[in-house]
């Protein structure tokens, strides 16, 4: 199971959930996967979204495979200097 | 200056370490390096452009019919030149960049351009756009967070309403958008504490300082190709935004990079590429234009003035329980300041279980802001870092002390979320506590501060082309403008890979024909995801040659070895082939050898920094004077120790003009009062002692050679540093900076007729 853990500017589409365990072997089946259960957060996720897997922090990863008990966190795409 | 090295299985480097002259210094220094501003053309015109002289007006008319007759001039071009990117269904970002190059029916701060001439000369485009007629109709402005957000405030931008607030606010707003960090429960965080702290801090917005003013030239060619030279921090990004304004293919574009004279992040935007273009493709000719330092200052983007307070409480024996803090930032003009890296920064080195982080992008007609090394975190380490030093002053705890038993480790959770990898933190503690400067005694009005600071590093796409010359010498070509010193880092880890003397690579920044696509030098991300690429390209080539080699001999490769830039067949039965033998035959195993590698960048690293300043303050001027200053990095592995340790020292110097003198400083019609360097008072080297540096190596497990990027977190402490320095020399808190002998005078007026000198 990938335990995912929501942001505060995610919390709209979830109902107020922080976390959820879903099934899912890469990050788009993810999205899909969590879409069909808070619909529009797909579409929020695609776009302007880093994932973190296990603490690392991937900018365009949606089709990175997801580790068996990954944790997943959703940064905003940042911008540096 | 030291490098401490963390790492018990360094594999010894021959090259990575070294200190060789940088590849692009020679030309640098003896003045045949072309910057913007140096390209010349055959017939190239100059250009000038009009900038508002209102905060805040609506344009009622712009006539340039006089103008368009004066001498010299062949072409002016106005808002209506571009394409109107609203109506085209551009999204909000592309539609306020092209608004923000030349404004359409409203200026939105003093230095919004209006309007471009081109003409045979600069003076001649000079006089004739202060020729140009434009009838403003001035509108009240908002320069503060604070007027900003008062109720009636004139709103910027008609139908923004913030976005994550509850419930859905139905009347407009400047404030764009809210953003929350939040993690366990604050209140019972903060009932838990012995001792709160509560202030208010803030900040003005300062500049990036970068010597070289903005240039561009853009040349239209008859097939309807624009070739653009420019120094920025980014060609292919250049490229891409222009022509998101000109609205056209960014193929129909070509970039060159020129020589950059500091970026900071402010070069990682446009402002005049799309005018020199425009002006071009209406007279046929090159066109030139270069911005003075009164225009810098005033049409490009400075970093956020802020507004934040921050809570934090702690037991007496130094275990910080909780962290409540609201930030307001300034975005400029138009959205988009740093604020949400700001919330994910701010209290990054700290092992909070308590937090709740609220951030604001707050409209206000200036500048729309740029970034600044580490965008958004050093205003937040401020308030942060002061707010713990006065903890440790209650408390009576040594302030390394309470960070080392707070520390972020491995397996930390951050604020934004995720558990930290393999970081080095802790590390830079024990460098400054072990380090000689944090004993030095201290004399009357002296006093010592300590502040650390985090930032992100990021990964993002680069590509890298390595060729083999004839000569078994190698041309290293990447597209991430040099604007600290990569060039040389590249040429060393294109030498450590191949075991050649670095002499033998030649670093080359390729235009945006030349090279793969790579996104913008920023994020400290260039040494760590260009460096990758250039890795795998040398490591592509070295297995072409080891391939060819054993095709000499008529073997399997398994039968061959690379050795110190030559290959060697493993039963010794052969001489050793050299790269420049195996060049002289490519012909006869495959022609010539060259390799591609193009990567979005993984095991992406973070940046920690702790900093000690020692401060002396003149009680009758009020002036501070830095007496010594020592900054401990995590660099992962520092490819080149001098330029990583002149990234750590500018960092902090830029850190010490933001905390003693650097600010914006505003009339009340909204216009800049100091838009000079003789106003705006950057440190120069007599103002500062030598910045000390420690080198700590932690290595990041993710990356070839162990980098970590080094570029921003070093301006992350310093604005609390000096602070906390300041505090403990004074008694007095300064909670608004800059701290200019002003503002220090008053606060120990303050002190000494009963306040507290806050």
């Amino acid at each position: 199971m990938i335990r995912v853990h929501f942001g505060q500017a995610l919390r709209d589409l979830t109902g107020g959930l922080a976390d959820v365990e879903v099934e899912a072997s890469t990050v788009r089946e993810l999205f899909r996967t969590l879409d069909t259960r808070f619909p529009g957060i797909g579409e929020r996720l695609e776009h302007g979204t880093s994932v973190a897997i296990n603490g690392e922090i991937i900018a365009d990863a949606v089709y990175e495979a997801l580790p068996a008990d990954a944790e997943v966190h959703f940064l905003p795409t940042l911008a540096g200097g | 200056m030291a490098i401490i090295e963390q790492d018990t299985t360094n594999p010894g480097f021959k090259w990575i370490g070294t200190r060789p002259i940088r590849p692009d210094g020679y030309e640098k220094v003896t003045g045949k390096a072309r910057f913007g501003a140096d390209m010349m053309l055959p017939g190239q015109l100059e250009g000038a452009v009009l900038r508002s002289p209102h905060a805040h007006a609506r344009i009622v008319s712009i006539d340039t019919s006089e103008a368009e007759t004066m001498p010299g001039v062949k072409a002016i071009v106005t808002g209506a030149d571009f394409p109107d990117l609203k109506e085209a269904g551009a999204g909000a970002a592309d539609v306020d960049l092209a608004v923000n190059i030349i404004a359409r029916d409203k200026v939105l701060y003093e230095g919004h351009v209006v309007a471009a001439v081109a003409a045979d000369t600069r003076k001649q485009a000079q006089a004739a756009s202060k020729a140009i007629k434009v009838d403003y109709e001035v509108l009240p402005h908002v320069l503060t967070v604070d007027q900003a957000m008062a109720p009636g405030a004139p709103i910027l931008h008609p139908g923004t309403r913030t976005k994550n607030v509850e419930p859905a606010p139905e009347e407009d707003s400047n404030v764009v958008s809210r953003v929350v960090q939040q993690l366990g429960d604050i209140d019972a965080g903060l009932a838990a504490a012995d001792v709160i702290v509560e202030r208010t801090f803030t900040t003005k917005p300062v500049h990036q300082g970068y010597i070289e003013p903005h240039a561009a030239v853009a040349d239209a060619l008859p097939s309807g190709r624009v070739h653009v030279w420019c120094s920025s921090q980014g060609h292919f990004a250049m490229r891409t935004m222009t022509s998101t304004v000109l609205g056209c293919d960014p193929t129909r574009i070509k970039v060159t990079p020129a020589e950059i004279g500091g970026g900071f992040g402010g070069k990682l935007v446009i402002y005049l590429e799309p005018l020199a273009a425009r002006l071009s493709q209406k007279t046929g000719r090159p066109v030139r234009i270069v911005m003075n330092r009164d225009e810098v200052f005033k049409g490009t983007g400075p970093a956020s003035g802020t507004k934040i307070t921050v809570k934090i409480g702690a037991t007496n024996d130094g275990k910080l329980t909780a962290c409540k803090s609201e930030l307001f930032y300034e975005a400029g003009a138009f959205a988009g300041s740093p604020v949400g890296a700001a919330t994910m920064t701010m209290i990054a080195p700290y092992q909070f279980e308590n937090l709740l982080l609220e951030g604001y992008d707050v409209l206000v007609n200036k500048p729309k802001v740029a970034a600044y090394r580490a965008p958004g975190a050093p205003m937040a380490a401020y308030a942060v870092e002061s707010v713990i030093d006065e903890i440790c002053q209650k408390i009576g705890m040594d302030p390394i002390e309470l960070r080392l038993k707070n520390a972020s480790v491995e397996g930390s959770q951050a604020a934004y979320g995720p558990k930290f990898p393999k970081i080095g933190y802790v590390e830079t503690l024990e460098a400054i506590k072990n380090h000689p400067n944090y004993q030095i005694p201290l004399g009357p009005n002296q006093g010592r501060g300590v502040a650390s600071g985090f930032w992100f590093n990021a990964g993002m796409n680069s590509s890298a082309t390595v060729h083999l010359n004839e000569d078994g010498n190698v041309t290293v070509v990447v597209g991430s403008p040099d604007i600290g010193g990569s060039r040389a880092s590249m040429a060393l880890m294109a030498a450590e890979t191949f075991g050649i003397d670095v002499a033998r690579v030649q670093p080359f920044i390729g235009d945006t024909e030349t090279v793969g696509f790579n996104d913008v030098t920023g994020g400290s991300r260039t040494t760590l995801a260009t460096g990758q690429a250039v890795t795998e390209a040398c490591e592509k080539v070295k297995a072409d040659l080891m391939a060819r080699a054993a095709k000499t001999w008529n073997c399997d490769v398994s039968e061959v070895e690379w050795v110190d830039g030559q290959v060697q067949k493993l039963d010794g039965s052969e001489p050793p082939l050299s790269m420049a033998k195996l060049a002289r035959g490519w012909g006869r195993t495959g022609g010539p050898v060259s390799a591609t590698a193009s990567l979005n960048a993984r095991g992406v690293g973070s940046a920690f920094s702790t900093q000690v300043c020692d401060v002396e303050v003149d009680p009758e001027t009020g002036v501070v004077r830095v007496l010594r200053y020592l900054t401990a990095q995590d660099a992962g592995r520092a490819i080149h120790p001098s330029y990583v340790e002149g990234q750590f020292q500018g960092g902090v110097v830029q850190g010490i003009g933001w905390a003693l003198n650097e600010e914006y400083v505003h009339t009340e019609k909204g216009t800049m009062d100091n838009p000079s360097f003789l106003d705006y008072r950057i440190p120069v080297a007599s103002d500062l002692p030598m910045i000390d540096t420690i080198i700590v190596e932690v290595p990041n497990p993710g990356h070839p050679w162990g980098v970590r990027g080094v570029g921003e977190v070093g301006i992350v402490p310093p604005l609390a540093a000096v602070a906390n320095a300041v505090s403990n020399a004074t008694g007095c808190r300064l909670t608004d900076l800059p701290m200019s002998p002003m503002r220090v005078l008053d606060a120990l007026n303050q002190k000494s007729n009963g306040g507290n000198g806050h």
